[in-house]
């Protein structure tokens, strides 16, 4: 696409306010909770008790009863199973015959209000047959009793074992080998929006769903599989979410069940979770032991490396068979690793089930691999940011688990951030209770593979242009707050030449706009980018056509900027953009295109390497500066740099948005977010005891924005909304070791621990004891292997 | 349900409503005066995100019943816009201060009940006003840029016409 670049972009890099900013600073932004519809009848549901049981009977005769209950609803109404994943259908909207957390839910019930809802609950009776309840990978895998009846034994949901290269002949030939083990503890989303959803059985029989979900076309799939129904009677909306980071990815009980409700009454009905059910539906960041094993020359050089991870599934599959990939995809992308092995294992437990939250299984073995590294270099007495620019992938590369690096900023920003930051200065030599760390990181823009396979697009884009110059574009793209709906806008009005305010964006509807696969994966900017400008290039061609007829000039030199279409060689030959669409509709009849976009084939050739390719890695670098009290173990985050190789910055204001918001969120994860059970319990859903950065916590945080011009991407670009929050939670971890010599091999760093570690009293984490599957030796790819040639991508 | 009538001012407007007795303001405000720009996010108190004003004095709308605020002035996001935005709200767009937007009402009015007060706030003071308001999205910094923009275009009228 680099030759088609137009010679000055006019929307494209400015940092211009969103297109919904002024709909939110005045509250008029309607969320799913917001939406009231005539008739409305309000639903509760009553939730399991227990983390373990086997239902023996479901009684909602005298809620049935209740004055001004409309409907209840039990399990055996909704028996089809339902899951993301196509491998892992192991969710009922409703508990069929076993509740697997404390939160499943087990009944509902629609009445006048939600305070009647509520009430009605307390009068169903379930007689439950407790279980014994699995809360540890250990506790999962010695017990007899399954959480589940899938799964290659025990409770174990899945495992994987590869083989890139011999990596014993590698540890062989290497100078120094070290091993070490890490452990990330769990920890949840926290949008501070409740989910809600709202269903409408209309009068001609068909459905209608408003639900704050990041993915309405799997929603729209679940429910059509659930309900029995043909999805072309379903309409789904998502609403604007009122924050995501993966936790509104997932089709919900919720959904569903408003769904049902409103089919069986004939009325809207609306779901409305309290924060409480918030933490229950989680779906959040696994907790992962992971175990790295690397071997190395004197002089750095890796000779191979082996990564083992355990993950705490928690309850249901959720997303979490590619969670598992992902723990292992992307150690490869960022440094030279010939040899590489890895194994992995997903546990089910019974707590709220785990899914993919900001950086999707990928935090935590970047977490490890980048302490790792910097505990390495400290064995060899080398440099650990000299360690990691000689060490960087070059552009082009293909990894030893076959992953495609395309552009890689990874070395600028590590240069930009070690050198604004004064890294080398300050190391070890910021005095007592002070330190910098160093790390990089890797994230994908958008999955290579749909989550169901398909050979169609993964985003798909609309646009119709009237005779009044109006131009509205639809796409199936959610915005989470992202900003998605102004990347729309500004793809169309730059390659339009008129200005985003001009255009109306209609997104996130199955009935009016075509299948985006929906706002996970960091894929939407990539994706609807490249969709958009190949349907608007294609409305400019009618509209030229029209334009250089009538200003006598060839197609080729004409040109729209400004509201304007002129000759290039001669700029006082034009049309006003609203005069030309009116000659182009005359000529043509109405106007409009179509445009999408299907990431290239990847080039990796092995069963599970449907996880880790992406059209493009962005990469991230970040240093942390901070002070550690040795009395307290309290530690203060003094400052963060953060680079990020964001290809092509689309609006800077919004990249550098999600890179702070990046940074934040992995402050949060590092040094006090976690998900805590006791006797089977949450300990803390609740926003006041689930602890979260607030803005005293909050530093100074400089943004380095690093552009590459990815050629797969909407003018280079590629994603930010993820990739950022990668690097800050090691560059903590390898801070803290700068400024009190401690290393603390577990997430969340609290002061507790600080202070154990200080009292050298802190046990290191240990790997559960678990066997991994027999490997699967992966051949290396021929090396006259062609590179993909991008498809689908507009050129 | 029992109802209670209860008078209330609302952005200057003043509303009869009838409302069981212990529903929230929040819930009032949202449910019976149709004014959804008030948010929830726990209906506990713990987030700040249903701040609303009363008399001037940010207050959590889920923790306040509605025959409190009797003959008082209450201000929610939709009160704060005039025929245009107020200066907060203009800050909050430019710098791209809301993402996701949910929680903003909260923090704007947070914000502006600190700007009455306090015309010159240093950072650590807008830091310490909306210390109770929780963001998920910006990781506050454009937040607290933006009211410091605010506040210094509120100081100089005349510049919001140079920069807005």
């Amino acid at each position: 696409m680099a030759e088609e670049r137009p010679p000055e972009l006019s929307v494209i890099g400015q940092p211009l306010p969103k297109v919904d900013a002024a709909a939110k600073v005045t509250g008029q932004t309607l969320f799913a909770d917001d939406l009231v519809l005539p008739r409305t009848a309000y639903a509760r549901l009553l939730r399991s008790p227990h983390p373990h049981a086997r239902i023996r009977s479901i009684d909602v005769s005298r809620a049935a009863a209740h004055p001004g209950v409309v409907a209840t609803l039990v399990g055996s109404e909704l028996p089809i199973p339902f899951g993301i994943l196509p491998v892992s259908q192991d969710e009922h909207a409703l508990a069929l015959d076993k509740v697997r957390f404390v939160g499943d839910p087990v009944a509902a019930v629609a009445a006048l209000d939600e305070e009647t809802a509520e009430e009605a609950l307390k009068l169903i009776r379930v007689d439950y047959d407790v279980l014994p309840p699995l809360m540890s990978i250990v506790e999962a895998l010695r017990s007899d009793a399954r959480i589940h009846d899938y799964g290659p034994r025990g409770n174990v949901h899945k495992e994987v074992s590869f083989d890139f290269g011999d990596v014993e002949a590698g540890f062989a030939e290497a100078d120094h080998v070290r091993e070490d083990t890490f452990f990330f503890e769990g920890n949840t989303h926290l949008p501070m929006e409740q989910h809600a959803a709202l269903a409408s059985r209309g009068p001609d029989g068909k459905l209608t769903l408003w639900s704050s979900t990041q993915t309405p076309h799997y929603v729209h799939r679940a429910l059509a599989q659930v309900l029995e129904m043909a999805a072309a009677h379903i309409r789904v909306i998502a609403c604007p979410n009122g924050g995501g980071f993966g936790g509104k990815s997932d089709p919900f009980s919720h959904e569903i069940v408003a769904a049902k409700l409103s089919m069986k009454t004939g009325r809207p009905v609306k779901i409305t979770l309290n924060r409480e059910e918030v933490f229950y539906c989680h779906r959040g960041r696994h907790p992962v032991s992971m175990w790295i094993k690397t071997g190395l020359k004197r002089d750095g050089t890796i000779t191979a490396m082996h990564f083992r991870s355990a993950l705490d599934g928690g309850a249901y599959g959720s997303y979490g068979v590619a969670s598992l990939y992902y723990t292992g995809a992307l150690q490869t992308v960022t440094y030279r690793i010939p040899r590489y092995k890895f194994e992995g294992v997903r546990v089910f437990t019974n707590k709220p089930p785990c899914g993919p939250k900001r950086g999707h299984g990928t935090p935590q073995p970047r977490y490890a691999l980048e302490c790792h590294i910097d505990k390495f270099c400290h064995d060899l007495g080398l440099d650990p940011a000299e360690w990691r620019l000689s060490n960087a992938l070059a552009p082009g590369a293909v990894t030893a688990n076959q992953m495609k690096v395309r552009t890689i900023g990874l070395r600028e920003c590590l240069q930009r951030v070690v050198e604004s930051s004064g890294f080398a200065a300050k190391r070890g030599r910021l005095g007592p209770g002070r330190g910098v760390g160093l790390a990089a990181s890797a994230y994908i823009s958008g999955a290579g593979l749909p989550i169901y396979w398909n050979a169609m697009p993964h985003s798909g884009v609309q646009i119709k242009v009237d005779r009044s110059g109006g131009v509205a574009v639809f796409c199936g793209s959610t915005d989470i707050g992202q900003g998605s709906d102004s990347v729309l806008a500004y793809v169309v009005a730059e390659e339009l030449g008129i200005r985003p305010e001009d255009i109306r964006v209609v997104t996130a509807d199955t009935d009016l706009t075509p299948v985006d696969l929906g706002s996970y994966s960091s894929r939407v900017t990539l994706m609807t980018g490249n969709a958009a400008i190949q349907a608007a290039r294609r409305v400019r061609e009618q509209i030229f056509a029209a334009a250089a007829r009538k200003l006598e000039v060839p197609a080729e030199r004409l040109r729209a900027a400004s509201r304007r279409v002129f000759d290039t060689a001669d700029p006082l030959r034009s049309l006003t953009f609203a005069d030309a669409v009116v000659l182009a509709e005359s000529e043509l009849g109405t106007l409009g295109a179509v445009g999408s976009y299907k990431p290239p084939r990847s080039v990796a050739k092995w069963k599970g390497a449907g996880v880790g390719p992406t059209p493009t890695y962005s990469y991230s670098a970040c240093v942390v500066e901070l002070s550690a009290d040795r009395e307290t173990g309290i530690v203060r985050i003094d400052k963060v740099w953060i680079a990020h190789d964001v290809g092509k910055s689309i609006n800077p204001l919004l990249v550098i948005g999600q890179v702070e918001g990046s940074v934040y969120m992995g402050l949060g994860e590092v040094l006090m977010e976690e998900q805590a059970f006791r006797k089977g319990r949450h300990k803390i859903p609740s926003m006041l005891e689930y602890k979260s950065p607030t803005t005293l916590e909050m530093p100074p945080v400089e943004s380095i924005l690093v552009e590459t011009l990815d050629p797969e991407g909407p003018y280079g670009a590629k994603e930010c909304g993820q990739g950022p929050l990668l690097p800050v939670i090691p560059a903590v971890a390898n801070a803290l070791f700068d400024a009190l010599g401690i290393r603390i091999d577990e997430i969340p760093i609290t002061p507790e621990k600080v202070l154990a570690a200080l009292e050298g009293r802190l046990r290191g984490p240990r790997m559960p004891e678990l066997t991994y599957p027999e490997t699967v030796v992966v051949p290396p790819l021929e090396p006259a292997a062609p590179a993909a040639a991008p498809q689908g991508a507009p050129r | 349900m029992e109802k209670t009538r209860i008078a209330l001012k609302v952005n200057g407007e003043e509303r009869e409503v009838l409302a069981p007795v212990h529903h929230t303001l929040l819930e009032v405000l949202r449910e019976e005066l149709g004014l959804p720009g008030t948010k929830h996010g726990c209906e506990l108190g713990e987030c700040g995100t249903c701040t609303v004003l009363v008399d001037g004095r940010p207050i959590l709308s889920c923790l306040t019943l509605p025959v409190e605020c009797e003959g008082r002035e209450i201000t929610t996001v939709e009160g704060l816009a005039g025929t245009s935005l107020h200066p907060l709200q203009q800050a909050f767009a430019e710098l791209g201060s809301a993402q996701c937007g949910y929680c903003i009402p909260g923090f704007l009015l947070s914000a502006a009940a600190l700007l009455r007060e306090r015309p010159h706030p240093t950072r650590p003071e807008i830091a310490e006003a909306t210390a109770g308001n929780l963001c998920r999205c910006t990781g506050y910094l454009k937040i607290l840029e933006a009211i410091e923009l605010a506040a210094e275009r509120m100081r100089h009228p005349d510049m919001e016409k140079i920069s807005g």
